[in-house]
């Protein structure tokens, strides 16, 4: 009964159905371990916070990176040109997913009949993995219009958009190709017994429980593709958020526009980030509940 | 009677390990055939040959006086005659228990959508499940998705069903359910294979039991005979040892 009453249904590390304190779920907090969190917290933030604001060069600082008024002319031209990531990553993706899966479904062909393909997307996963991303987008964008070829456009936009797509569908391949390989061949029995082809077995029943179960690293990857359309704007041509940003500080000779850039990436990635910890979690307790296949 | 079944010298290695040593075997129409033996003994084995799910190494196979084994013979089109259920189920987690059991009708028989439908109510009626039909697979217990899946492969209209162990995997309480679903069929006809441990099943249900010990049929007979008095000093240590276990 005392216990029942100094520790309530829900205390972390008592009630069997909540895990205990250092765990990921023990957001829910007893009185007590709230308040040894409340103040521990105070006190480390304030320590922080302390050494940083009366460190000698926090003045020079706050007038470099946070300078209100330069935000207020920044930011909304920041906002404005952020569009174009927007679009940059929304264009992207959308192909990246398509020919990712392509490339996927491509390796895991069974066969010596499919030897050359198979190869293929191996060394075009293996090159694009390996080069880094502002790499590629220099060579395509600077190599690839200089080609002169008719009917190619020479935009730096459309070049650059060309090189994400490329590095991500290199990296979404291999997601999608685990998710793939981690199907248990005995689906592919049950659908091959049921007279499906080769080619049903993969749409119906194999890439459908891949994808499903990829989501979570497949979201990682967005995260990184919505921060890497930044890499773009070394082209010249693409003012997009980071440029602007650049235009905004050179004008000033203030940092200040690159925070107020930094906090839009936040404001998109950081409940992107939540997402896929929710994904996981959810995932987890989906597979613990005893979905055994 | 004819032939459904007519296996000849069948051979089967995995690497090194030579798993099934020259089968023959027939089954007739509307026959059911006990396969048991030992743990590793070639049963799986056998029956995912004669559902050409693995590739046979010698031997040739008929299903209803057509050679599967022959050259150029579509898998496909020989799988959908088939019907072969798991130890593990294996139903399509992803997919309703309605959507199981349509699937390969319209995706393999070009049934269309209604008809399949049709087809597949009539079966989860029959085995009891049609409440069920809206359910994802995890929801239901081991023994309403080995239903499914028996469900599943019966809506192909196969010539012969092949039944791996159905029961294996299954609580004790459960396995009644689903040799009861078989059980019926056997009444109503089907020719089946059926490798099984449930030694007084086999008797009960099977016209004729086969023993198949380290991948040879080593003796079959009636069930009566079989199991009273096996010819073969090794079946009669199996069933021995079964007996032991309690399963008999």
């Amino acid at each position: 009964m005392a216990r029942e009453k100094y520790f309530p249904k829900g205390t972390p590390g008592v009630d069997p159905r909540v895990p205990a304190a250092g765990s990921r779920g023990s957001r829910i907090l007893g009185g007590r371990s709230a308040l040894i969190a409340v103040l521990s917290s105070v006190i480390v933030f304030g320590v922080v916070a302390l050494l940083i604001l009366r460190s000698p060069g926090w003045p020079s600082i706050a007038e470099a990176f946070f300078d209100g008024a330069v935000f207020a002319d920044a930011f909304p031209k920041i906002l404005r040109a952020f569009r174009l990531n927007v679009f940059m990553f929304l264009v992207a993706e959308v192909f990246i997913l398509v020919l990712a899966l392509v490339v996927a479904v491509i390796r895991s062909l069974p066969g010596p009949a499919f030897l050359p393909f198979r190869l293929m997307a191996a060394v075009y996963t293996d090159v694009f993995r390996g080069v880094p991303t502002i790499l590629v987008i220099f060579l395509l964008g600077f190599g690839a219009p200089a080609l002169g070829l008719q009917g190619v456009p020479d935009s730096d936009l459309f070049w650059g958009i060309v090189a994400l797509v490329l590095v991500y569908t290199a990296y979404v391949s291999e997601v999608y190709r685990a998710g793939i390989e981690s199907i248990h061949p005995s689906q592919v029995s049950a659908a091959r017994s049921l007279g499906l082809t080769r080619g049903q077995s993969m749409r119906y029943v194999v890439v459908p429980q891949a994808v499903r179960r990829v989501i979570p690293p497949l979201l990682n990857d967005f995260i990184g593709l919505q921060k890497d359309t930044a890499l773009v704007a070394s082209l010249g041509s693409v003012v997009e958020g980071l440029r602007q940003a650049q235009i905004v500080q050179a004008r000033y000779f203030d940092f200040t526009p690159f925070v107020a850039l930094a906090l839009i990436y936040l404001v998109i990635t950081v409940p992107l980030t939540r997402v896929v910890d929710w994904q996981v979690a959810r995932e987890r307790r989906r597979r613990e509940a005893g979905g055994n296949l | 009677m004819s032939e459904a079944i007519r296996i000849e010298g069948l051979h089967k290695s995995f690497g090194d390990l030579e798993v099934l040593r020259g089968i023959d075997l027939t089954v007739d129409d509307h026959e059911v055939v006990g396969l048991i033996g030992a743990s590793g003994s070639g049963k799986s084995t056998l029956l995912r040959c004669i559902d050409l799910l693995e590739p046979v190494d010698a031997g040739r196979i008929w299903i209803e006086g057509g050679e599967v084994t022959a050259a150029g013979v579509d898998e496909n089109v020989v799988r959908r005659r088939i019907g072969i259920v798991f130890q593990a189920f294996n139903l399509f987690p992803h997919m309703t228990v309605m959507r199981n059991v349509t699937l390969a009708q319209e995706k393999a028989l070009d049934r269309d959508p209604e008809e399949a439908r049709a087809k597949a109510t009539e079966l989860l009626t029959r085995f009891g499940l049609l409440e069920k039909a809206d359910d994802y697979p995890d929801r239901l217990s081991g023994g309403q998705q080995q239903r499914v899946a028996i469900a599943r492969a019966l809506a192909m209209d196969p010539d012969v069903m092949l039944l791996d162990e159905v029961t294996s995997a299954l609580d004790p309480v459960l396995v009644a359910e689903v040799l009861d679903a078989i059980r019926e069929l056997a009444a109503a006809g089907m020719t089946m294979v059926i490798a099984t441990h449930e030694m007084g099943f086999a008797r009960d249900v099977a016209n004729r039991v086969a023993f198949l010990d380290q991948g040879t049929l080593l003796e079959e007979g009636a069930p009566a005979q079989m199991f009273s008095h096996p010819r073969e000093e090794a079946t009669r240590r199996f069933l021995d040892r079964i007996i032991a276990a309690g399963r008999m």
